[in-house]
């Protein structure tokens, strides 16, 4: 169940290139935290770090920890695999199997995990398109290619497949940027609704929804080109959008620069 | 002279920012096409080059259907005259005999079988090793093995088939003859493993099969490599967020991508060992007999008995019934093309 995040000085690199310097920074259980910042700040680079999606890319390195309720994630006795099954995790571009059906789609990662039996899965299924919202709009047409769901419906799809494992946290990169305002506003909403259950940590570029469903904002900067990105301040969203520490910070969000 | 010059560079750049330049433009093309306005001027030439290349590029879209429908008339008018004449059932005889051009007496049976066997042989043999290479080099090997490893079987296609055929008869024949043997002394009794109609089990439809492999592979494996090669970034990320592992990320993502690009690059393998010649002249060994339907049997296939025949091609009669079997071949791989259409669900090459 929903549990707490430490990273400590965390650094990240891509080969010889350092692309993110000295992270530290927690997340509450059952709550919103957004990353925010400029294109290439490093924001995606550290949210993949959460559950090591980066490692898909070769020559990418993390130092420090990342703390899963007190227990590093990148401990030798932890792999990726395990790690992804706990961290669940919903893209930019909704990416639903599109060969399967909607229902396959919801409980693949059960099935992975070896969970088989039907009666368990319909219900996860169920339970998982309720808690996405999406349950009213597909449950007659549950056996239906997921692909031919609209792009918002698509991202609600992808929400109920990462929550359908009951994930330990959910991370979420610009789920909202493919999307029309309508599905933003839903996906938004939904969001609302999980952080009762789950610890989200979202990345956005849009600020008013950072504002809108966060409870803590993370401000990430780069000096220039080629520099590490680094986490420039992080405290509560109402303290971060209306009286920030850092002048950095204020000058972004007031859209001064970046 | 600089007005010439302006007018002649095709950048509108120039224009925009210098009206001048601009106007020079217009006076000289002026000459050649007296058209009022600078703008639509443009978009008539602009409109009559578009028609002249969608008639070229159509002209050679069309010379491509007529070109096939060209190769299938002349096959069957060919053909008819000795289909005619012919005094054994066309489909189910078993021999094919044209030495007496009054009394012409041949049928496709055997052919049929030989060619269907030793392809659908060889694309057995080569379709999962196309699969596994394919998944090798997209999905396991490190880029900097996985490129020249793909170079070597492009290498593969290269080689001239007529080294096929001497390498199969001379070094692969032997090294699968206790392959073969112990094939029949245990499974001899399933039809595809029963004696044959040669007396040795060397230069067999087995034996010819497994070079036809070989020589499918590079192209099946380059069709299935670029497909599962392509296989969208965000696709294969949905499977690892949820924890897949390698194979699985290959199973959920890859594989339903890349299935109809496979069946594609298996379909025109099989295309190639259907209509593979030399080769398969050189390796398999005439038969005697009828075909038992084993791939222990000899015989011709289609392409191996015309070219067989090729330098006897004098009298109409005895050269029309090889072309009546050349249209057989030409109509298979017509089937072949369509169900492969139908299996990959229309998407045959895109």
């Amino acid at each position: 169940m929903a549990k707490r995040l430490d990273l400590k000085a965390v650094d990240i690199y891509y080969g010889d290139f350092h692309a993110v310097q000295d992270v530290n920074l927690s997340v509450a259980p059952r709550s919103v935290t957004s990353f925010i910042g400029p294109s290439g700040c490093g924001k995606s680079t550290v949210l993949r770090t959460l559950n090591r999606m980066h490692e898909e890319i070769p020559g990418a390195r993390v130092d420090g920890e990342v703390l899963l309720d007190g227990e590093d994630i990148y401990d030798r006795g932890s792999d990726a695999v395990a790690v992804r099954r706990t961290i669940g995790m919903v893209f930019q571009r909704p990416n639903p199997f599109p060969t399967m059906s909607i229902r396959d789609n919801v409980v693949a990662g059960l099935k992975l995990q070896g969970v088989h039996d039907k009666k368990k899965l319909d219900e996860v299924c169920e339970a998982s398109l309720r808690g996405a919202n999406l349950w009213k709009e597909v449950s007659g047409r549950l056996d239906k290619p997921g692909g031919g769901l609209s792009g918002g419906q698509q991202q609600r799809l992808c929400i109920a497949r990462a929550i359908a494992v009951a994930p330990d946290v959910l991370l979420m990169d610009e789920p909202c940027s493919a999307l029309d305002p309508i599905s933003t506003l839903a996906i938004e909403d939904l969001i609302a609704d999980l952080k009762k259950e789950y610890t989200i940590v979202i990345v956005t570029h849009n600020m008013q929804q950072a504002a809108r469903v966060s409870d803590q904002t993370a401000f990430f900067n780069l000096e220039a080109t080629g520099k590490p990105g680094k986490l420039v301040e992080i405290d509560d969203t109402s303290t971060i959008f209306s009286n920030p520490t850092e002048q950095a910070t204020e000058d972004y969000i007031s859209g001064r620069f970046g | 002279m600089t007005e010439r010059t302006t007018a002649q560079a095709p950048s509108p750049g120039p224009q925009d920012e210098d009206p001048a330049a601009g106007s020079a433009t217009l006076d000289t093309v002026t000459d050649s096409d007296p058209a009022p306005g600078g703008r639509s001027q443009g978009s008539s030439s602009r409109g009559r080059g578009e028609r002249v290349f969608r008639r070229l590029t159509s002209g050679s879209g069309l010379l491509v259907v007529v070109a096939v429908a060209a190769i299938g008339l002349f096959l069957l008018v060919q053909a008819v005259p000795s289909l005619m004449a012919n005094n054994a059932n066309f489909f189910t005889s078993p021999e094919f005999n044209t030495r007496d051009a009054a009394n012409l007496s041949f049928g496709i049976r055997d052919l049929l079988v030989v060619t269907l066997l030793s392809s659908l042989f060889a694309l057995a043999i080569a379709m999962p090793v196309s699969l596994g290479i394919a998944l090798f080099l997209t999905q396991y090997a490190p880029k900097r093995v996985a490129r020249p490893f793909a170079y070597v079987i492009d290498l593969l296609a290269a080689v001239p088939s007529i080294i096929y055929g001497l390498w199969g008869i001379a070094v692969l024949a032997p090294a699968l003859l206790p392959i073969a043997t112990w094939l029949q002394n245990n499974l001899g009794w399933f039809f595809l493993f029963a004696p044959g109609n040669l007396p040795v089990l060397t230069g067999t439809i087995f034996t010819g099969g497994v070079v036809l492999a070989v020589m499918i592979l590079p192209i099946t494996t380059a069709v299935t490599r670029e497909v599962f090669s392509q296989t969208p970034r965000f696709h294969m990320e949905a499977a690892q967020a949820l924890g897949a592992t390698r194979w699985e990320v290959i199973r959920m993502a890859v594989l339903p991508y890349g299935r109809s690009g496979y069946i594609a690059g298996s379909m025109l393998g099989l295309g190639r060992a259907l209509g593979e010649t030399i080769a398969v002249l050189i390796v398999i060994r005439a038969a005697t007999s009828p075909s038992h339907f084993s791939l222990f049997d000899g015989g011709y296939t289609f392409a191996s008995l015309i070219a067989s025949a090729a330098s006897e091609f004098s009298q109409p009669l005895p050269t029309g019934a090889y072309i009546a079997a050349g249209l057989v071949l030409f109509v298979l791989t017509f089937v072949v093309n369509a169900i492969a259409r139908v299996v990959a669900g229309g998407k045959v090459n895109g």
